[in-house]
């Protein structure tokens, strides 16, 4: 279980996540939606502890995420963040290897290595694994960054727009991965999704926010109403059902302007 | 549309099953190869030429082995992991200016305490004294600069020459300034040499060094971590700030050890660790800080060899190498800036 307790954070004077606090429940598939700036991604590090509040607690698997032991916590919980840049020049394979680091501290057994394997090949990289991460595209990167997260085998997955950067096929493929440890290993999953249909048809609860507070939240039948949609993204939004799931279309309009983000 | 998507095979090829393995054996075969060169510059260092009183030679020459492997080491450390630190292999230490404050911390010491108390306690108390002051002034400061918060590497660097260029033109007017006698005392630390060297000395700095090299060996493994950047090292579960002011404390005691020694080396460290970068190909602390120490012992005990006996110079061994170092700096800087 994730619990947010009157977490409050601030860049400068700008307050970004005001008073949330929220639970999320274990097993299944959270998604944060909003539009650009509502604290989505800034709740998302708060839990992740890559972004420190400045008031509330925040615990994940009754775990305060501020005062556990890094190495404890990296056993529970696994970050996909937004930024995938790192300094060192690594192949693909090493980076996936480093997701098995906080069950090895650097000595991987053959398990591990296997495990890393696995993970490579679910998502569609072993034949990029001895490539150079500064020689594939950005979204071969991002799923390189998964692969690392997954091999990291963790109850608890947190996901900031894992879609960034892929095509349809390999975000389709993704939020299927994504469903299939939720279903398969009871994975908790936390992601931030801009494109809210994919947050329609994948998750099982969605956590709307705005203004750096929670508007609404509920399973997607609840949350893709047209009036709570427009109250969200301020825009005109019609909602239509296709087998059986909902999906948002915004209307053209003066406000209504194709998302770019 | 769950149930029609294809679900990625999950196969495993037996060519990536091998391939970890094919490269741990690069990294040692590139040890071993540069192990087995060290070896051999060192013997020719040491048994060639020996004509008339050899015990009296190899003795000296021992001595210079010994300083350039002590100060090889501490130099190779310090830059690798100050790469690893700052996640950018531009920087070093000494680009930084710290052995410019660590002479500037010698001068001033000659000039307060005396050079007279310095040389009747011996080196290695005023080599403590130095390093704790050391340790005291450039921690804070360069916690402050590199890892609060993000600044742009051409600003890092910025400070840091200026920071340098300060040190020294202060250490330079304050040696205007003393006293001649103590000058001549303290003028023989200035310039990097590699021989005659306080035997004293390089014991103390052989037993820093030491416990630098136990230190790395312990945390290589948490050192590829934190060399990802912040992000990624916080979510594998390595406290990036804590580790990285151990790693930067290393750096500092080391520095102070290398240029109590042999005096103030910009950019052999720079040289060294890029050359063992190439040819170690793995980011692994494991393969690249040896690799880095041995290529610098080469580059040492090599160089002083050419030029001592091959070319029949004396004392130049620091030019050379600063040139070829600066040479690879404006290389990598420019090669960075292109991009």
């Amino acid at each position: 279980m994730i619990s947010v307790q009157h977490v409050t954070t601030s860049y400068g004077r700008t307050v970004v996540v005001d008073d949330v606090s929220l639970t999320i429940a274990d097993g299944g598939v959270t998604a944060l939606v909003g539009p650009n700036g509502a604290g989505k991604s800034t709740l998302l590090k708060v839990i992740a502890r890559l972004l420190q509040a400045d008031a509330g607690v925040v615990t994940v698997a009754d775990l305060d995420v501020a005062r556990t032991a890094p190495e404890v916590l990296a056993r529970r919980l696994a970050v996909l963040a937004q930024d995938t840049q790192v300094p060192v020049r690594l192949t693909v394979r090493d980076l996936v290897t480093f997701g098995r680091f906080p069950h090895t501290r650097g000595r991987p057994t053959a398990e591990d290595h296997a495990l890393v394997e696995e993970a490579m090949a679910h998502l569609d990289i072993t034949d990029l694994a001895d490539r150079y991460l500064d020689e594939i595209s950005g979204g071969q990167r991002q799923r390189a960054f998964i692969a690392m997260v997954f091999a990291q085998d963790t109850d608890h997955l947190l996901l900031d727009e894992p879609l960034n950067n892929l095509d349809m096929r390999h975000g389709a493929q993704l939020m299927q991965i994504v469903r299939d440890a939720a279903d398969r290993r009871g994975t908790s999953i936390v992601l931030v999704v801009h494109d809210i249909n994919a947050a329609s048809v994948f998750a099982d609860h969605i956590i709307a926010l705005k203004d750096g507070r929670v508007v609404t939240q509920g399973p997607p039948q609840e949350v893709m109403v047209e009036d709570v949609l427009e109250s969200v993204f301020d825009v005109p939004v019609r909602v239509v059902e296709v087998d059986g799931y909902r999906h948002a279309i915004h209307l053209s309009g003066r406000l209504a302007r194709p998302r770019t983000g | 549309m769950r149930t029609e998507l294809a679900v990625v095979p999950t196969a495993r090829t037996s060519s990536a099953n091998r391939a970890p393995e094919r490269r741990g054996v690069r990294g040692r075969t590139t040890l071993t190869i540069l192990g087995a060169l060290t070896a051999a510059v060192v013997a020719v260092f040491l048994f060639t030429d020996l004509t008339g009183n050899t015990a009296f030679i190899l003795e000296r020459r021992l001595t210079t082995v010994a300083t350039m492997v002590v100060v090889a080491t501490a130099i190779a450390i310090c830059t690798v992991l100050f790469h690893a630190i700052t996640g950018n292999q531009i920087l070093t230490p000494s680009v930084m200016g710290f052995d410019s404050l660590f002479v500037l911390l010698q001068t001033v010491a000659a000039i307060t305490i005396g050079v007279r108390w310095m040389t009747a306690t011996g080196p290695v108390l005023g080599f403590a004294i130095e390093t704790a002051v050391m340790l005291v002034v450039t921690l804070p400061a360069a916690r402050w600069l590199l890892l609060g918060g993000r600044r742009s590497i051409e600003v890092v660097v910025l400070i840091g020459v200026v920071a340098g260029g300060l040190f020294r033109s202060v250490g330079m007017f304050l040696q205007r300034i003393m006293d001649p006698t103590q000058f001549i005392v303290l003028q023989d630390r200035f310039f990097a040499r590699f021989t005659g060297t306080e035997p004293a000395l390089i014991a103390t700095g052989a037993v820093v060094v030491a416990l630098g090299v136990v230190w790395v060996v312990r945390h290589h493994a948490a050192l590829d971590v934190m060399a990802l950047g912040v992000p990624v090292a916080t979510t594998l579960g390595v406290d990036h700030r804590r580790l990285s002011t151990a790693a930067l404390t290393v750096v500092i005691v080391l520095v102070s050890t290398s240029t109590a020694l042999v005096g103030p080396t910009t950019f052999l460290g720079l040289l060294v660790a890029h050359l063992a970068y190439r040819a170690a190909g793995t980011h692994r602390h494991a393969v690249t800080v040896p690799a880095a120490t041995l290529v610098a012992v080469i580059t040492l005990v090599g160089g002083q060899l050419v030029l001592e006996r091959v070319l029949g110079f004396s004392g130049s061994l620091s030019i050379v190498v600063e040139f070829a170092g600066g040479l690879v700096f404006l290389l990598l800087f420019l090669r960075r800036g292109a991009r």
